[in-house]
């Protein structure tokens, strides 16, 4: 694999690193000496593919909407990531690490989880590869994304709610690392995007950039251009957007952007908007953008989406984001919705609400009719249709 | 004046530090509870920033902080309260709190605020020993003020030997693989290999002590121990806290 990564010792600039605990120092340690050894071996990457080609369904299309490219005015193109087997990007991470884990001798695994999808994914992978496992939720999102932790207790997982903070996706991740430290001998941590301690945000971006790798691909074979003009993914702690930008980091052509939920506004004191309003900290055990006050305290994020409700970013994003090599816009809930009713009546897909944060960012652009604009439908909507219910009929 | 070290090394196998939060359970309370420790037979006191996100703390300190966070407590107000009370207290004091905090204050100020405030030693526990001798130690030197490392039954020896070249006052243990609070039992035969290392500094057992019984095995295995979950919640407890602090501190000395 071609080396996009931009890291060097664990840091992307000045952002990322491991700020963790010296009770976690073994298992990251050990980690970080044997991810990309492990990921590399020819044992992984034979059962890696074979399982992301016969059990998830990859390749994902690429699917060219003729109804929106008609209607902003450009070569509109989306990855359908909502296609794989349990309904989001989610499962490329979690299949990867779980088989990772299982490789590094762990037989136990704990996850966090928001919208669900990530714990979904993993307690899926955990059933596939025989290992026990451990989801951790906030109350909020437990009640809020229903059928997700009916299909993860379906699946044999162990779903413990976090009852701190807002109850929502930051409180879900303190548990999952406190019962980690708990459990460090047996456990692995799958942690469910581009953030927490060095290696995971580059491990978790390994596992994803299947999705760029895939996109140029595609392309080339439907445009005869392998690099589009634009990549457009939704960004809460920033793994989907990670995967799809991946393969174009270096590319002098593609334009990178990222939508981050505004919730009801970037002024307000409900949104999970990170690079807008935040400033630079420690989340999680890396060094990024968050949320905080003037006393370092996180604060408690909000988005009509649970899987956007994030307080940080990873660090790659912030690193992006700073040297200016791909832009972030704020989506406000409304936004969103008014994007995922476009698509569900446009093109008949019913996105998750993360994804339509992604969506929403075409009205805001300005486009050359001859631009391919490649837009990462990170998941599928059935988990959200309650919201769906609520606001768009 | 005599050294946190010095003193800890005099008291061998005798050492019984407590952790608390401070502004807990008034933003008051930091001073009071301050005051009444330095007068009680505890050896040396550390006192909690409270933090949004604890990682490393279990369910008891996690509600102490949320509530002394709810009380308005902040840093700038613990160097506040810190600067009242310096001139009356005898015993040494530390500060123990996430890293967040302390970026947020801004690294040198954070370590001229301490210095001011009587403080000559910080516990980070999620400040990697690398990122301290790059981005801390010069102030650190600079303002008088050293870091006191965790180190587990699981850590190597040759980062415990790393770590106790650059401690000044004493090595954390931490009692097993768990976050404060947990009653997981002291991993005896990990314990006796650390102390045995020759070590230049004493070694003080932390997490999950919670009464006399740990405290003596603490102290048979090292030069002392912290409490800090269940010293919290005796104060959650207390209605009295004049009389519940040294009756706590003195049960568990034996004093
Ligand atoms: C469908 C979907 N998209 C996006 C996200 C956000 O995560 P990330 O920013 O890591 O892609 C989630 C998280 O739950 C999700 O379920």
């Amino acid at each position: 694999m071609k080396s996009y990564t931009l890291i060097s010792n664990g840091y992307y600039g000045k952002f990322g690193g491991a700020y963790i605990p010296e009770l976690l120092f073994n298992n990251v340690d050990e980690l970080q000496k044997s991810y990309k050894k492990i990921i590399a071996s020819a044992e992984f990457q034979k059962k890696f593919k074979g399982l992301l080609k016969d059990y998830v369904g990859r390749p994902t299309p690429l699917y060219y909407s003729e109804a929106l490219s008609e209607k902003y005015k450009a070569r509109i193109f989306m990855k359908r990531e909502d296609l794989n087997h349990t309904g989001a990007h989610k499962i490329n991470n979690a299949l990867g690490q779980a088989l990772l884990a299982k490789m590094m001798g762990k037989q136990k695994i704990v996850a966090e989880t928001g919208a669900g999808q990530h714990g979904v994914a993993t307690a899926t992978a955990c059933t596939l590869l025989g290992l026990s496992c451990v989801v951790f939720m906030g109350e909020t999102d437990i009640a809020r994304q229903a059928p997700n932790v009916a299909r993860m207790k379906m699946l044999g997982a162990t779903v413990i709610p976090s009852l701190s903070g807002t109850k929502t996706l930051k409180d879900a991740t303190n548990d999952a690392i406190r019962y980690w430290i708990n459990h460090a001998a047996d456990t692995h941590y799958i942690i469910g995007s581009v953030v927490g301690p060095h290696p995971y945000p580059d491990m978790v971006t390994r596992f994803q950039s299947i999705i760029s790798k895939e996109i140029k691909i595609q392309l080339r074979k439907q445009t005869g251009e392998s690099e589009p003009d634009y990549v457009i993914a939704c960004v809460g702690g920033g793994s989907n957007a990670a995967g799809a930008f991946y393969h174009f980091l270096n590319s002098k052509k593609t334009k990178l952007v990222g939508a981050e939920a505004a919730g009801k506004g970037v002024h307000t004191h409900e949104t999970a908007a990170t690079l807008t309003i935040g400033s630079v900290g420690i989340i999680h055990g890396a060094k990024t953008y968050l949320m905080q006050n003037g006393d370092g305290q996180i604060t408690e994020p909000y988005s009509i989406s649970a899987g956007l409700d994030y307080p940080g970013i990873g660090p790659l994003h912030a690193f992006l984001h700073e040297s200016k090599q791909a832009t972030y816009l704020a989506i406000t809930d409304l936004e969103a919705l008014a994007a995922a009713r476009e698509l569900i009546h446009l093109d008949g897909i019913i996105p998750a609400l993360e994804s339509a944060h992604a969506f929403a960012v075409l009205p805001k652009m300005k486009f050359r009719p001859t631009d391919i604009v490649v837009i990462n439908l990170s998941g599928r909507g059935d988990k959200d249709m309650e919201a769906y219910l609520k606001f768009i009929l | 004046m005599k050294t946190l070290q010095e003193a800890i090394l005099r008291n061998r196998h005798n050492n019984l530090s407590v952790f608390f939060t401070a502004g807990f359970p008034q933003a008051g309370s930091t001073t009071e509870i301050l005051g009444i420790l330095n007068d009680s037979a505890v050896d040396f006191i550390e006192v909690g920033i409270p933090f949004s996100d604890p990682l490393a703390d279990g369910p008891v300190i996690q509600r102490s902080g949320t509530q002394a966070l709810r009380n308005g407590m902040s840093l700038e107000l613990l160097f506040t309260q810190l600067g009242e009370v310096r001139n009356t207290l005898t015993k040494p004091y530390l500060l123990m709190g996430y890293l967040n905090s302390l970026l947020a204050f801004g690294i040198e100020a954070f370590y001229r605020k301490c210095s001011e405030s009587g403080i000559h030693h910080i516990i980070i526990p999620d400040l990697p020993v690398n990122e301290f001798l790059k981005e801390h130690k010069a102030f650190a030197d600079h303002y008088e003020v050293s870091p006191v490392f965790l180190v587990t039954p699981d850590t190597s020896a040759k980062r415990i030997h790393e770590i106790d070249k650059i401690s000044k006052a004493f090595i954390y243990l931490v009692s097993g693989n768990t976050t404060t609070g947990n009653q997981s039992s002291i991993q005896t035969e990990a314990i006796r290999k650390i102390t045995g290392m020759k070590l230049k500094n004493p070694v003080i057992i932390g997490f999950g002590i919670k009464d006399r019984e740990d405290y003596l095995q603490a102290c048979s295995l090292a030069d002392g121990a912290i409490i800090g979950s269940a010293f919290i919640a005796m104060i959650a407890e207390s209605k009295n806290l004049q009389k519940d602090i040294p009756g706590f501190i003195s049960q568990i000395k034996g004093s």
